[in-house]
C-alpha cells in the first residue's frame, strides 16, 4: 500500500474562489492510502514546496498528489520538489483543478465536487505508479543548419564561435539568400552587400564551419543529440577544389540566353555561371538544362578554356552521411507568384514589377548597373506607383491571410530612395494601413512623406491597364479624399506577399517538425519558446518561422544558436522515461504499432522463446527504442493483442482513473 | 426589431454578404467603372449597410448606377462581394415598392445589337426579380 500525501493549492483566488479547497483536502484525506492532506495559498512558492518536502520526510510518503494548475504549468516544478526530498519524481501526479475545474465552473458546490473527483482519480493512479528512471543518450557535438541566408549564416557563426562544428546545407550554388539580392536596407539604409558579404566570407573561412553549397537534405534519421543526416551534393560538373572562380568559362560559354535567376530573369547569364561576384563558395556551376555539351554532347568550350582543369562533365550527385546533435531550419521565404493577380497586369506588362525586382533594378550589380530604367524601353520612369499588400491580408482565394510584415517598410525605403536619387520623379504609394512597429521604423516612414515628398494614398489600386502610349493607367481609391484616382504611371511596383520556400513542407516531413496551415514552421511555444520546434533537437531561425525583416531575423538566428549551444555543451541527455514497451509474451509481431509510430521508434527482432516439451521457437516481436520514443501512446492504442504499454500511463493506470471518476 | 434593423437583416439575407469582413481597403471602389456616376461608392455601400444608414442608399441613384460588372466581387481581397450587397439593396427597394420594374418578356424588343451580352445578363439580374 502506498503512503500518499495530498496537497491542494488555492492558486490565490484562481482556485479558492470557486473550489472549497479545505473541503477537498478534508474529503481526500479519507481516501485509501492517503496519510496526509493539506491546503496552501501558493503550492508552487518556496513555502509551498517546503510544505511538500517536509510532509514527504515526516510522513514517509511514497506518493504525492498535487491538486493545482495544469501539469503543463508546474508538473516539472513539483517533480523536482519530490526529488529534492528523496522521492522518485515519477511518484508525483497532478490533478488539474484550475484549467479543468475552477476556471470553467461558476457554482462552487459543483466545482468542489468535481475537484474531489479529479483528486480521487489522481490518487487511484498513484497507487499503481512505479518509480521511473530516465535513460541517457550521448550528444553528437556538431550542428546542422539548413539554409544559408542571413538567418542560417548568423546561426552558424554563433555556434561556431562557441567552439562547435557546424555544417550549412544550402540548395543554391552560393549562400547569402535574399539579402544578397537587396540594394540598401531599412531602417539605416546601409548597403546589403556591405554588411552581408563579410559575414559570408567569415562563414567560409571559419575553421568550425563547413558549407555544403548546391546541396540538399535527403534523409533524416535519429533523435535529439543523435541525428544522422544524408546530404545530397548536387553535381556542379565543376570540381569545387580546383575551380578558382576566375569566371573565364562564363565569358567563353556560347550559351548566353539563360534567364538569370539572381536578377529575377531581368537579364541573361551563361549556361556555366557564378551567381554573383561575391558568391560563397566562388565556384562555377553548369546548368544542365541549358549546357550544349550536356544536351547534345558537342561544345565543351569551358573545359578547353579552364586553366585549372576544373570542368568534369561526368560528375554525379554524391550522397554523404553526417552525424549531428542539433538541426536548425533556416529555409527562409520567397515572394509569391503574381500570375493570378490579373488586375495589376503583372503578366501583361514588363513595366509592372515586384519589389524584389525593383531591388535588382536599383542595385549597382543589377541588370541596369543601378540606374532605375523601365524594363520595356530602358527609359527613366517619371511617375512610379507602389502598391502595398498585394496578395497579403486576403480572405481565402488567391492570396495569403497574413500580413507579410516587411513590405510597408521596404516600400517606404524604395519610395524614399527613388525621390532622393531622382527628384524629378513623382512617387505614389497606395496603402491600406502603414504598419511600422519597430525601432526607428515610423520615423523612417514619416521621413519618406515629410522630407522626400512621397504621396501616400489611403486606398487600394483596383486596376492597372497598359496604354497604347506605353504608360500604365493606374486606377485606385483615394478614400480620404473620397475620389477615384486615375494616374498615368511609367512603372508600377507591387509589394508581393511572401511565403515559405516550397521545399519547406517536404523538409518538415523529414524532420517530423510541425508547420502551420501557411507552411511556416511552428514554434514550441509562441511566446516562451519561439526558436524551438516542438520536435526535440530541431530549432528555427529566420523567415521560415514567419515573416521577418533582417534585424528580427538576426535576433532569432542568434537565439536559435544559443539554444543549440545549450544542447551541445551537454555530454548526455536525459530522456523521458514515460516511453512505450511491449510485452514480448503477448506480442504477435503484427506490425500494427510500427505503422502508427510517428517517430520510427519501433523495430522488430527475432527472438528465441521456450515452448512446451523443451522445444524452442523463433518469434518476431516488437522492440521500442526508448531514446526515440516520445511517449505519444499511438502504439498502445493500435496494438490488437494488448502487448504495448506506456510507462507512467499504463492501461491499468488509466482504467483505475476512469473507475475512480465513475465511482 | 427596429425597421432599420429588419431592413439590414433582409439585405444581408438576400445578398449573403457579411459586411464585417470588409477591411476598408477601397479596392472595390478602385476597380469600379461606374465610380464617377455614383454618389455612394461600393465600399460605402458596405460600410453604410453595416452602419444601418440604408435609407440614404435607398434614396440614392447610386443603386441603379452599378453595372453589375462584378469587378468589385472579383477583386475584393476579403471576399465581401459588394455587388451582391448592392443588388440586395436594390431588391429590398423593389420589394418595398411591391413592384418589378421589368418583365422578362419586355426585354427582347429593347435589345440592341451593340449591347454587350454581359449587359443583357446584368439587366435581367437587375430588373427582373
Ligand atoms: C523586396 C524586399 C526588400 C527587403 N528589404 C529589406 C530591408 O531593407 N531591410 C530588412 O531588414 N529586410 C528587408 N527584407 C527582408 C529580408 O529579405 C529578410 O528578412 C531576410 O532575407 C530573411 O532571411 P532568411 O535567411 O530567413 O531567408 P532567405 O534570405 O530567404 O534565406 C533562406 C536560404 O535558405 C535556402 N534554402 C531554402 N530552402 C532550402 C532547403 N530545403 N535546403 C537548403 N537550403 C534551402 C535558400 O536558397 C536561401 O539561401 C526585404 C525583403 C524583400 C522581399
Ligand atoms: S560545355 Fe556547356 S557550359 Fe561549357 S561552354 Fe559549352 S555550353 Fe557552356
Ligand atoms: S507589411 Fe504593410 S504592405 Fe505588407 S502586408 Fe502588411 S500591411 Fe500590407
Ligand atoms: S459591380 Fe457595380 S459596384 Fe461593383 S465594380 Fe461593377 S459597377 Fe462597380
Ligand atoms: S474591396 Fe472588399 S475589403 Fe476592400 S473596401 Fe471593398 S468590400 Fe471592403
Amino acid at each position: 500500500m502506498q503512503r500518499i500525501g495530498v496537497f491542494v493549492c488555492w492558486c490565490g483566488s484562481n482556485i479558492a474562489a470557486t473550489v472549497d479547497v479545505k473541503q477537498v483536502a478534508e474529503t481526500l484525506k479519507s481516501e485509501p492510502g492517503v496519510v496526509f492532506a493539506a491546503d496552501y495559498q501558493y503550492m508552487c512558492s518556496e513555502a509551498g514546496q517546503n510544505l511538500i518536502k517536509d510532509a514527504i520526510r515526516d510522513h514517509k510518503l511514497t506518493g504525492v498528489v498535487i491538486c493545482s494548475c495544469s501539469p503543463r504549468m508546474h508538473e516539472a516544478t513539483f517533480r523536482k520538489t519530490a526529488a529534492a526530498a528523496g522521492l522518485n519524481p515519477y511518484m508525483v501526479e497532478i490533478a488539474n483543478i484550475r484549467e479543468q475545474c475552477s476556471w470553467i465552473h461558476k457554482d462552487k458546490a459543483v466545482a468542489t465536487e468535481k475537484a474531489i473527483i479529479l483528486g480521487r482519480a489522481a490518487i487511484a493512479k498513484v497507487h499503481l505508479n512505479a518509480p521511473l528512471t530516465p535513460g541517457e543518450s550521448p550528444v553528437t557535438k556538431r550542428a546542422l543548419v539548413i539554409g544559408g541566408g542571413i538567418a542560417g549564416i548568423q546561426t552558424a557563426l554563433d555556434i561556431a564561435e562557441a567552439g562547435f562544428p557546424v555544417d550549412i546545407v544550402e540548395k543554391q550554388p552560393t549562400i547569402g539568400g535574399k539579402m544578397a539580392q537587396l540594394d540598401k536596407t531599412f531602417p539605416t539604409l546601409d548597403c546589403a552587400a556591405c554588411i552581408l558579404t563579410p559575414k559570408m566570407v567569415d562563414a567560409a573561412q571559419h575553421e568550425n564551419i563547413h558549407i555544403y553549397a548546391y546541396s540538399e537534405v535527403e534523409e533524416v534519421k535519429g533523435f535529439v543529440g543523435n541525428f544522422s543526416v544524408t546530404i545530397r551534393k548536387k553535381a556542379r560538373m565543376v570540381d569545387p577544389v580546383k575551380c578558382t572562380g576566375c569566371g573565364l568559362c562564363t565569358e567563353k560559354c556560347p550559351m548566353k540566353k539563360v534567364p538569370n535567376e539572381f536578377n529575377l530573369g531581368m537579364n541573361n547569364r551563361s549556361a556555366i555561371y557564378i551567381p554573383f561576384a561575391q558568391a560563397v563558395p566562388k565556384v562555377a556551376t553548369i546548368d544542365p538544362a541549358y549546357c550544349i555539351k550536356m544536351k547534345t554532347g558537342k561544345c565543351g568550350l569551358c573545359s578547353t578554356v579552364c586553366e585549372a582543369g576544373a570542368i568534369d562533365y561526368t560528375q554525379q550527385d554524391e550522397l554523404v552521411e553526417e552525424q549531428y546533435g542539433a538541426i536548425v531550419v533556416a529555409t527562409g521565404y520567397n515572394p509569391i507568384k503574381l500570375d493570378q493577380f490579373d488586375e495589376f497586369a503583372y503578366a501583361q506588362s514588363p513595366d509592372v514589377i515586384t519589389s524584389l525586382e525593383f531591388e535588382r533594378l536599383t542595385n549597382a550589380a543589377g541588370p541596369t548597373a543601378g540606374t532605375l530604367l523601365r524594363p520595356s524601353d530602358g527609359k527613366h520612369p517619371h511617375t512610379i506607383v507602389f502598391v502595398q499588400c498585394v496578395g497579403s491580408r486576403c480572405d481565402g482565394g488567391k492570396g495569403k491571410s497574413y500580413c507579410s510584415k516587411i513590405c510597408c517598410m521596404y516600400t517606404a525605403k524604395h519610395a524614399m530612395l527613388t525621390r532622393e536619387k531622382y527628384p524629378d520623379t513623382d512617387v505614389y504609394v497606395f496603402y491600406i494601413d502603414v504598419r511600422t512597429p519597430g525601432k526607428n521604423f515610423d520615423e523612417f516612414y514619416r521621413r519618406a512623406v515629410e522630407e522626400y515628398g512621397v504621396h501616400y494614398i489611403k486606398g487600394m489600386v483596383g486596376k492597372v491597364a497598359p496604354q497604347a502610349d506605353g504608360t500604365l493607367l493606374v486606377q485606385g481609391s483615394d478614400l480620404i479624399e473620397n475620389r477615384q484616382l486615375r494616374l498615368n504611371a511609367d512603372l508600377v511596383v507591387l509589394a508581393a506577399a511572401i511565403e515559405p520556400d516550397a521545399s519547406a513542407r517536404p523538409l518538415a516531413t523529414k524532420l517530423t517538425a510541425s508547420m502551420d496551415t501557411n507552411d511556416f514552421f511552428t514554434e514550441a511555444h509562441p511566446k516562451l519558446r519561439p526558436v524551438e520546434s516542438p520536435t526535440a533537437g530541431i530549432f528555427l531561425s529566420g523567415a521560415c518561422q514567419g515573416p521577418k525583416d533582417i534585424p528580427e531575423t538576426v535576433s532569432q538566428a542568434s537565439a536559435a544558436a544559443a539554444k543549440v549551444i545549450g544542447l551541445l555543451v551537454k555530454d548526455k541527455l536525459k530522456g523521458n522515461p514515460c516511453v512505450a514497451h511491449s510485452n514480448e509474451m503477448m506480442c504477435n509481431g503484427c506490425s500494427s504499432c510500427e505503422k502508427v509510430c510517428p517517430y520510427g521508434a519501433i523495430t522488430y527482432v527475432d527472438k528465441e522463446f521456450r515452448m512446451p516439451d523443451r522445444t524452442t521457437a523463433i518469434r518476431r516481436v516488437a522492440s521500442v527504442n526508448p531514446a526515440v520514443c516520445q511517449g505519444c501512446g499511438a502504439c498502445t492504442v493500435a496494438c490488437p493483442s494488448g502487448a504495448m504499454d506506456l510507462n507512467g500511463f499504463s492501461n491499468s493506470q488509466i482504467m483505475a482513473e476512469v473507475d475512480a471518476i465513475c465511482k | 426589431m427596429s425597421d432599420t434593423k429588419r431592413l439590414k437583416e433582409q439585405i444581408l439575407a438576400i445578398s449573403g454578404v457579411n459586411p464585417r469582413k470588409c477591411m476598408k481597403c477601397g479596392k472595390c471602389s478602385g476597380a469600379c467603372p461606374a465610380y464617377d456616376e455614383m454618389e455612394y461608392h461600393p465600399h460605402q455601400f458596405v460600410a453604410m449597410v453595416e452602419d444601418g444608414r440604408i435609407d440614404q442608399l435607398l434614396a440614392s441613384d447610386s443603386l441603379w448606377m452599378c453595372l453589375s460588372c462584378f469587378a468589385c466581387v472579383e477583386r475584393c481581397p476579403r471576399q465581401v462581394e459588394p455587388a451582391h450587397l448592392i443588388e440586395g439593396v436594390r431588391l429590398a427597394l423593389i420589394r418595398q415598392q411591391n413592384q418589378n420594374h421589368l418583365h422578362a418578356e419586355d426585354i427582347p424588343p429593347k435589345l440592341n445589337d451593340a449591347l454587350p451580352q454581359q449587359a443583357i445578363v446584368s439587366a435581367y439580374r437587375k430588373y427582373s426579380k
